[in-house]
């Protein structure tokens, strides 16, 4: 290319863009000296190998941690913080960054120390170690995680500015366990419908809740792997329960009992907490499969279009217990209008999946939607839906359409509309 | 699937430069007999890009059952593995405590409302309130009755909890905070009698609750709840194809996040967060130079006395940004007098004890509270090792300046 033609090509480009507000890419005017001038690590020798055993992101990427909302909770040991959703691209959330919750802290519990008894209405009740669970024959599958309190701040008005904290009680990762069954038929257990199996973790918390036997013999999940590595302290090192597209607290952290029973226990996390209050006074309880749900991660209000107008990409997350993600749509102008989102892959059944709209941003404000639907046909509610079918003194379980404003200076906040 | 077809890969690549050369040739002027040649080479090429094309078929329906049964599910045992071992019946008997709502699972004990209003005092009072009303963000367990249909209902034992054995089997294993699993059955039934009595659902102060009358206690809200409707009243509902345009005429914003102001800021969020959208990045903060004179010290025995501090995290808060909670911040602990944070509220025993804090008299303390000091409301048992006790007091010292 000779110099001419690429002064030509600057100066029309340099035209074409006009008016932008900001973009590194358009004209440069000045040579960029990151290209001209020799730049440090470009000379110097960088880091060597095991300078970090096991790594953890480059100081840059500060901003990708979890963030705890300190009013919330009494005490940091009983309590919630969040996965920085908005800053996570893919669907696979790294351990280090997923969500916690505890009830009574996170416990530090050896291998050599572990056991897991399954008792109850059982031919043979049985004591496992670590070593036996690595016996059984084992199975891999990614599946999502949420809080059945995910958005739950959310149910009076649009409160928490940031998709970490309305939507970052999620996380997604690929388990390696046993199927609950293989352990049930180890032990001998009487498998009727009608019965329950009672699992209660080691922590100080026991926490414990009753899954109805037709969901243990399903696809639940006695976990000790995620992404490839040991599940990490916060999540229940070294076995945790996997119940695939139930709410979270069903996933017992620590599992240190399985108890196959004749009836629900009625623990306090299946009664006093994760039942939800009508309108009327009565509750719902026993509210496990969480329903179909989406957000817009970027833009958001931590992640602001920083470009100018032009090509932009929209991103964001849909998920339900259901089932597979069949279709993601995205409003820009508060649900008046709808285009259908790229899913960036074939979503999996109870997991994560990424969508992606492609567009052209003129620069003018946004008031930014999603909307999923999942492989039974059901569609994402707006708020307006749930709260005429639910009220507003629920806590759990709100699936809303989440509305951000984009204003001109691409910066966005977390809003309402009618 | 990957192996079948990386092996047969390379010989299509095979096919498709003979396919090539034959084109090409076919479709110049060349002498007739080259032509021909050709021709013969090309008719070969067809016959053999058939087939490659029929293994090719045979190689993807292979590798299709392969796939199917390579990625098959755990195989479902035709009988057990023989894996574990039997569970002694001390062992079912220490862990399975669940009580369910019928009763199964008590055991023998009794508890009276007064016996129970001094051990709730003594063990649960420090966050639930002398009258079980709440402390701070802690949970209230006596009232609320009929505020369930009201704008914020009051959840509590009495008002909400549909069944006893739910309060008992709680208290029982995962109370009191960070002491769980200490209390004796005895004793659970006496704070569950008085948890009764602070919600009217018992009105005798003599009441005794026991294995036996257990079942006969009624609860306010047992019939409150209904199973999960939602298949019925939402699925069905929220199934129809969804609009895609003219669904509204008109779309305003009726609420702000900004408007109540609550999200947390840090300095590593983005700087629009922070109201700077075209700020620059905040540089990353300077290193302390006197952070390196505070990590002087016995750097074992303060990560020691970090492990130890554990015990005390429920109640107690330390260092930057350290509040009150259901105990006092302990910024400054060393070299205060007892009962000296404003804001605090002491038992008397503890803000008349004159006691200044130091290695030696927290030391005395921490290892025997309720001896050192009689009447502290602070519920702990006490730090037995003195290992452990120099370990907390180097840790408090390091962080709470």
């Amino acid at each position: 290319m000779s110099n001419t033609t690429r002064r030509g090509f600057l100066k029309s480009s340099a035209v074409a863009t006009a008016g932008l507000a900001t973009g590194a890419s358009a004209a440069a005017n000045e040579p960029d000296p990151l290209i001209t001038d020799v730049q440090d690590w470009a000379s110097y020798t960088g880091a060597g190998v095991d300078e970090t055993p096991y790594g953890l992101p480059i100081r840059f990427e500060a901003d990708v941690r979890r963030r705890n909302v300190e009013w919330l909770t009494a005490s940091p040991i009983s309590s919630i913080n969040f996965t920085p959703i908005h800053a996570l691209d893919g669907t696979i959330t790294p351990q280090g960054c997923a969500f916690e919750r505890h009830h009574s802290g996170a416990i530090e519990l050896s291998k050599p120390d572990y056991r897991l008894m399954i008792n109850g209405l059982v031919d043979r009740p049985l004591v496992f170690t670590y070593a036996d669970l690595e016996r059984f024959p084992r199975e891999n599958h990614v599946y999502f995680c949420e809080c059945a309190a995910n958005t739950g701040m959310e149910w009076a008005g649009a409160q928490l500015n940031g998709a970490q904290f309305t939507h970052g009680m999620i996380h997604n990762m690929e388990y390696t366990g046993i199927p609950l069954r293989s352990l049930l038929a180890e032990a001998g257990a009487q498998m009727d419908d009608d019965l329950w199996v009672y699992v209660e973790g080691a922590d100080a918390s026991s926490n414990g809740r009753s899954i109805p036997m037709a969901k243990a013999l399903d696809d639940c999940l006695v976990a000790f792997k995620a992404n490839g590595e040991a599940l990490r302290m916060e999540h229940g090192y070294p076995v945790r329960l996997v119940v695939p597209g139930w709410e979270g607290n069903m996933w017992v952290k620590w599992l240190r009992r399985i108890e196959v029973v004749d009836r629900a226990v009625e623990s306090r996390e299946e009664t006093s907490k994760y039942t939800d209050v009508y309108e009327d006074g009565t509750a719902r309880k026993w509210t496990w499969v969480m329903d179909a749900k989406s957000v817009v991660t970027s833009p958001s209000p931590q992640m602001p279009i920083e470009h100018g107008p032009g090509p932009l990409v929209i991103s964001g997350l849909a998920w339900s217990g259901h089932g597979q993600i069949t279709r993601v749509d995205v409003s820009k102008d508060g649900g008046m209008t709808w285009e259908t989102a790229r899913l960036g892959k074939q979503g999996d059944s109870k997991a994560l999946t990424r969508f992606y709209l492609d567009t052209i941003w003129d620069g003018q404000p946004m008031l930014l939607q999603s909307r999923a639907m999942d492989e039974t046909g059901y569609v994402q509610p707006t708020k307006a839906q749930l709260r005429e079918m639910r009220g507003e003194n629920a806590v759990y379980h709100n699936n809303c359409i989440q509305t951000w404003a984009v204003n001109e200076q691409g910066i966005a906040e977390n809003v309402e509309t009618s | 699937m990957s192996k079948p077809l990386s092996i047969f890969l390379p010989a299509l690549g095979v096919t498709g430069i003979v396919l090539g050369v034959a084109y090409g040739l076919s479709t110049r002027s060349y002498k007739a007999q080259e032509a021909a040649a050709a021709l013969r080479a090309a008719m070969a090429s067809e016959a053999r890009v058939e087939a490659l094309s029929a293994q090719m078929a045979e190689v993807e329906a292979n590798a299709a059952t392969m796939v199917t049964s390579l990625t098959a599910p755990a195989p479902a045992a035709t009988g057990p593995l023989g894996l574990g071992r039997a569970a002694h019946p001390e062992e079912l008997a220490a862990w399975d405590v669940d009580v369910l709502p019928d009763g199964r699972g008590l055991p023998e004990g009794s508890g009276d409302v007064l016996t129970g209003e001094e051990v709730f005092a003594d063990k649960c009072a420090s966050c639930h309130g002398d009258f079980a009303e709440g402390v701070d963000n802690w949970p209230v367990l006596a009232g609320g009755f009929d505020t369930l249909a009201d704008e914020d209902p009051v959840k509590t034992v009495g008002s909400y909890w549909p069944y006893l054995s739910t309060v008992w089997d709680y208290v029982n294993r995962s109370m009191p905070f960070g002491e769980a699993q200490t209390l004796t059955a005895d004793e659970t039934y006496a704070i569950v009698a008085y948890i009764l009595y602070s919600n009217d659902i018992v009105e005798d102060e003599a009441f005794i609750l026991s294995h036996e009358n257990f079942t006969a206690v009624q609860m306010h809200n047992t019939d409150g709840f209904v199973i999960d409707d939602r298949p019925g009243l939402e699925y069905a509902a929220w199934r129809a194809e969804p609009c895609m345009e003219n669904c509204k005429d008109s779309v305003e914003i009726t609420r702000r996040a900004s408007m109540v102001n609550v999200t947390p800021l840090d300095e590593h969020m983005h700087p629009a967060m922070r109201g700077e959208m075209h700020a620059s990045m905040a540089a990353p903060a300077e290193e302390d130079p006197q952070g390196a004179e505070q990590a002087a010290g016995d750097a074992a025995l303060i990560a020691t006395g970090e492990t130890v501090f554990k015990k005390c995290k429920a109640c107690h808060q330390v260092g930057d940004g350290a509040k009150n909670r259901s105990g006092p911040h302990l910024n400054g602990i060393l070299g205060r007098r007892a009962g000296g944070v404003d804001g605090f509220k002491y038992s008397p025993a503890m803000s008349e004890s004159g006691v200044t804090w130091d290695a030696e008299t927290l030391a005395s303390f921490l290892a025997n509270p309720k001896g050192y000091l009689k009447g502290t409301k602070m519920s702990f048992r006490g730090i037995k090792e003195d290992e452990d006790l120099k370990a907390i007091i180097a840790y408090l010292n390091s962080v709470s300046q």
